[in-house]
């Protein structure tokens, strides 16, 4: 079989996803350009028109973010014309989904070399903003029982017994784990500082993470999906999980993914193309997985695409050396932890997006790089990536250390 | 049908006069007279404007119910919807100034008409009522309300009109941007009219006009678009998804609101075809227009001529249930004598009318004035002689024989010699009762339901005895304080309060075979059901039920009868052990805290006693509990205590709050469809016991494929 490499990951740092954020000032299409530049700058300058596609996932692609960003964000950092491109959207997890599109072009044989990322300009352009008959069509949205996601995470938590204590105390561990990570430099092999147009730093770690956090401030904050969720989405819930008499409203802006900016690029093809271009394999894309479970508890999605592609890859859960689901939830977490029983030691070591935020888009992107820092740090073999998604999708990547 | 004339100005007045009923509606005759009517005004070239109005009190009542009921396809609906519609817009887009010129009540399609009016005028009559209740009878305006009310007060304002069927008084209208301007009277309003066609040469619809803009904004604006997702959740916690026409309104409201005005009539004309060609459409109309206006119009009355008002009720027994029948028929003008055996307790009950009246003065539905004359119509005493001159006096004492024995007498010894009794009790044979009477064919049952004040239904109960005249009057009493009547024939729990037991006693049985409680409520909720068994047994109380049981079991063995075994009574059975009654005492099912605005909660304890074993599906719970009334009821018709299908219908949605969109329990039959129904209801008696098994009536019908 014919074996899709990755040989590069890069991502910007995450800014905070307000007007007040430090990347507030920056075009989606100038933080993907930067990367695209970065990768070129990171492997020699490589031939850019062997590069047959660039994939980038983008979950509000409207105004700015809008009409295939990917094509001319790569045109616009300087590549060649012939390199093509094209956006996607799976929700959350646009950015994996970006990267096993990438490694099915491979493995097919078709095409050499991929450009598989995401970008999210959160600031910018607001969650939502692009619309959708699943919420805003009544007889779509009424037929399918449509919850927000915070409902979804919420009614999670009621059922598996997650208490806010709980929701708080995964949040305060992401918060410990990111800072130390970016104290001790864990991040910056894959990080590209974003700078202005004549080369000044706007910003070059994650905005977001609180080295201060602590239980009795995350315990103030105020639920977030209580207000709505009792107006009219509880109900819904409960149309469908007719068991649950109450939902416990646990998730606050502490203990869920923050909004922030920012974008990831993978460079990944095949054996004899990198070898062409003198690249380096770093890892193997062992296999990829998307599945869906329910649309209104949502966020179940994880446990059963990580488990489709651990059968694909022939693998059991304890031949996974680190884990990394995105945070999008502390609940979406916790329940697939329990879900795959897995040790703490082995998830999310390095924080997540509830420290440090969650770019729709670019997220999964990310989480390679992450994740295949962190094998190379420590000198481990196997990751998986997963994230939950939109709807009740759940997409796995499951990468190994060549 | 339509009057077309031309005055000196060259203003047409078009008036509505439909000359075989009391109002206007708007049906396949109307449609044919309103086509000529147009070809009229195309030919009229001098024409200045047209004024519509009504010869008739009301302006116009609406599409013709028992037309539209009679029809069933789809491609029909969307034509003659369409044609109609095409007129609306003809008077609209004419160019010469169109007025409305509303003298009464506007509804349904009769207010739709007005919309295509470039200014709308009324008749300044706070009886007069305007608005779209089409959503009432599962349906949807369908003559362009919809678009035109979305065009007119945009998004939001529109849709509790469209939604909910808000009828207000032209007063309101005004405020609610629903119409231009008010009138006096009728010469006022006609001149109104006639004044704003002389002023404006010509009139374009403000949808018409170019720049208009959707007040508020359309779906594609940020601030609507936020709103969207939550508005279908706060519909399906209201409805639990039963109600197809709430949905299918907002729908056309949104879809109809991107597109153009032709385009969004086309949508709306489809919507309109599914809703009225669908089940929930026909069980509606059938139960809420075509049964309930012939009940209400004597449908189970003996055929005696005379019709009997009454002056002077006494009412005796002042607790809830007595003192919401006096604040009834004292709303209703009648003077009441309400008697409890102490001045103080007379008084109390008398207190109940006293803070309802309070409540509608403070919200500005009446007067102090009004208020005062109400309360003075009620006399609270403790002295039976103040009886003297009822010409009917219920009785709602505790139920127990031997009280109410003894209040039958003290009230016969002083009231007029023709004089009706009535008993009201939920439990007790009304024969039994009679039997203490020394004029037991002036004896009858009044089955009210609490809170009496409110709740709409009266179920009369005939004793062996009791005389056609004494029915009549009884019906024609119910009448006179504005409630419906169904008659019924004694029997034990009569018809209501037998058929409502065997919902919760189903809901019971689930408990006990292992189900979850909370799983239990959503099916009944889910079934349309306005409370959950559960907590339906709590309001009632355990307590109740048991002592309903005791009796009903002395009785069967006193007859010689086998006691029937439910399951659910093992479960009533160990409640009582613990202490747990129901609501009245702080525990039941469910749990009752009394801090103040915590709400009540499935007892945790519930885990333990009746542990979660088994999950049946949701459809098969709700299947049971809908199952169990509709067989009984047949029960009911198979003995007699029943005798028309309107009274089970009407019985069931208004007593006991049975399914409205399944339009009463005999007609969740037909909805099911009878032989289907049958099919089913074996599988459960298979499963469930006997109390499944199919009535021969219904098989019969079943096979002979007839309906109720």
């Amino acid at each position: 079989m014919r074996e899709a490499y990755i040989y590069d990951a890069v991502r910007t740092p995450r800014g905070r996803g307000k007007k007040s954020g430090t990347l507030n000032e920056v075009r989606p299409i100038d933080l993907l350009a930067q990367l695209f530049r970065a990768i070129s700058e990171r492997n020699g300058y490589f031939d850019t028109t062997k590069v047959d596609d660039v994939v980038i996932g983008c979950v509000t692609p409207i105004g700015e973010q809008g009409g295939d960003i990917a094509k001319f964000a790569h045109m616009y950092a300087g590549w060649d014309q012939v390199v093509s491109g094209m956006q996607i959207n799976r929700f959350c997890s646009s950015g994996l989904e970006a990267v096993n599109l990438a490694a099915m072009k491979i493995r097919s044989g078709w095409e050499e070399m991929i450009v598989a990322g995401g970008v999210e300009s959160m600031s910018r352009n607001p969650m939502g903003s692009d619309g959708g008959a699943w919420y805003m069509d009544p007889m779509v949205n009424n037929q399918l029982g449509f919850i927000p996601q915070g409902v979804s995470a919420d009614l999670i938590a009621t059922i598996e017994g997650f208490t806010r204590e709980i929701v708080d105390e995964y949040a305060l561990r992401s918060h410990r784990l990111a800072a130390h990570a970016r104290k001790n430099g864990y991040f910056n092999k894959s990080i590209i500082p974003v700078r202005d147009m004549n080369g000044l730093l706007i910003l070059d770690n994650d905005e977001t993470i609180r080295e201060d956090a602590n239980m009795a401030s995350l315990a103030k904050l105020s639920p977030s999906f209580e207000m709505m969720g009792e107006m009219a989405f509880d109900a819904v819930a409960q149309l469908k999980y007719t068991k649950v008499e109450k939902i416990n409203h646990v998730h606050t802006p502490g203990n869920s993914s923050g909004i922030v900016d920012g974008a990831a690029l993978t460079l990944i093809g095949s054996k004899e193309m990198g070898a062409q271009l003198g690249l380096k394999p770093r890892a193997r894309i062992v296999s990829a997985a998307v599945t869906s479970a329910d649309s209104t508890i949502m966020l179940t999605g994880p446990s059963f695409s990580a488990e489709k592609a651990l059968k694909l890859a022939g693998m059991s859960p304890k031949d996974i050396d680190i884990y990394e689901m995105n945070e999008a939830f502390a609940s979406a977490v916790l329940k697939f932890q329990r879900e795959l029983n897995i040790d703490d030691d082995k998830l999310n070591v390095n924080g997540g997006a509830i420290a440090m935020g969650h770019p729709l888009g670019a997220t999964g992107a990310m989480l390679v790089g992450t994740v295949l820092d962190e094998l190379e740090r420590t000198n481990k073999t196997t990751g998986l990536i997963t994230l939950c998604v939109g709807g009740g999708m759940g997409v796995a990547t499951i990468i190994e250390r060549v | 049908m339509i009057n077309y004339s031309k005055d000196s100005d060259n203003i047409v007045t078009l008036t509505l006069d439909n000359p075989n009923r009391s109002a206007n509606l708007i049906n396949i005759a109307f449609g044919e007279k309103f086509r000529e009517v147009l070809a009229q005004l195309q030919a009229d070239t001098d024409i200045r404007g047209i004024i519509i109005t009504s010869a008739k009190d009301t302006f116009m009542a609406g599409a013709d119910i028992d037309e539209l009921f009679a029809e069933s396809d789809a491609q029909s609906f969307f034509d003659r919807g369409q044609e109609l519609k095409a007129g609306f817009r003809y008077l609209e887009t004419q160019g010469k100034p169109v007025v409305a010129a509303m003298n009464g009540t506007a509804l349904g399609g009769g207010f739709e008409l007005c919309l295509a009016a470039h200014r709308r005028i009324a008749i300044d009559n706070p009886k007069t009522q305007i608005g779209l209740p089409e959503v009432t009878l599962g349906l949807l305006p369908g003559g362009g309300g919809v678009v035109r009310m979305v065009r007119l007060i945009g998004l939001q304002p529109s849709l509790p009109f469209l939604t909910e069927g808000k009828k207000v008084s032209p007063k309101e209208a005004l405020s609610n941007g629903l119409i231009h301007e008010l009138a006096t009277d009728k010469d006022d309003l006609l001149a109104k009219a006639k004044a704003y066609i002389l002023e404006n040469k010509t009139a374009k619809q403000p949808w018409d006009q170019d720049g208009y803009k959707m007040p508020g904004g359309t779906p594609l604006t940020p601030k609507v678009a936020q709103m969207l997702p939550i508005a279908p959740a706060m519909l399906a916690k209201k409805t639990y998804n039963n109600y197809p026409a709430p949905l299918a309104i907002m729908a056309v409201a949104i879809e109809g609101a991107v597109v153009d005005f032709e385009t969004a009539t086309r949508i709306e004309s489809r919507y309109f075809a599914k809703l009225a060609t669908g089940n929930v459409a026909k069980n509606m109309i059938n139960v809420f227009w075509k049964q309930l206006n012939g009940l209400n119009a004597g449908g189970s009355r003996p055929k005696i001529e005379q019709k009997y008002s009454f002056k002077k009720v006494g009412v005796i027994g002042a607790g809830m249930m007595g003192s919401g029948i006096a604040y009834a028929c004292a709303m209703s003008g009648l003077e009441v004598v309400l008697k409890d055996v102490s001045q103080e307790g007379a008084d109390k009950g008398k207190a109940y009318s006293e803070n309802l009246l309070k409540k509608r003065v403070s919200k500005g539905k009446s007067t102090k004035e009004k208020a005062d004359e109400i309360l003075n119509r009620i006399k609270a005493t403790a002295d039976a002689n103040d009886l003297a001159g009822c010409d009917l006096i219920i009785e709602a004492v505790f139920e127990n024989r031997e009280l109410k024995a003894k209040v039958t007498a003290e009230a016969e010894a002083v009231m007029d010699a023709t004089g009706v009794f009535a008993s009201n009790t939920s439990t007790l044979p009304i024969t039994g009762l009679a039997e203490k009477s020394s004029r037991p064919k002036q004896f009858v049952g009044l089955h009210f339901f609490s809170p009496a004040d409110k709740m709409p239904l009266v179920e009369i109960i005939i004793g062996k005895e009791t005389s056609d005249e004494t029915l009549a009057r009884a019906f024609d009493f119910v009448k006179q304080i504005k409630k419906t009547p169904i008659v019924v024939n004694d029997s034990r729990g009569f018809y209501t309060s037998r058929v409502f037991a065997t919902y919760v006693l189903e809901g019971i049985a689930l408990l006990e075979e292992g189900n979850h409680p909370r799983a239990i409520e959503a099916a009944g909720l889910k079934a349309g059901m306005p409370v959950g068994p559960l907590a339906l047994t709590d309001e009632v109380s355990l307590s109740l039920f048991a002592h309903i049981r005791t009796q009903t079991n002395l009785d069967l063995a006193a007859e010689g009868k086998a006691i029937p075994q439910h399951a659910a009574y093992r479960v009533v059975d160990k409640m009582l052990e613990m202490g747990r009654e129901g609501k009245a005492k702080g525990a039941g099912f469910y749990e009752y805290p009394k801090e103040s605005g915590a709400k009540k909660f499935l007892w945790p304890g519930l885990a333990e006693q009746f542990p979660n074993t088994i999950d049946l599906t949701e459809q098969e719970m709700i299947e049971r509990m809908l199952f169990i009334q509709c067989i009984e009821t047949v029960r009911c018709f198979d003995e007699n205590v029943l005798m028309s299908v309107p009274d089970a219908n009407i019985g069931s949605i208004f007593g006991w709050g049975f399914a409205p969109f399944k339009g009463g329990t005999l007609q969740y039959i037909n909805d099911y469809g009878v032989a289907k129904f049958v099919a089913r209801a074996k599988e459960l008696h298979a499963k469930y016991g006997e109390r499944f098994a199919v009535p021969a009536s219904l098989e019969q019908r079943a096979a002979e494929g007839k309906e109720y």
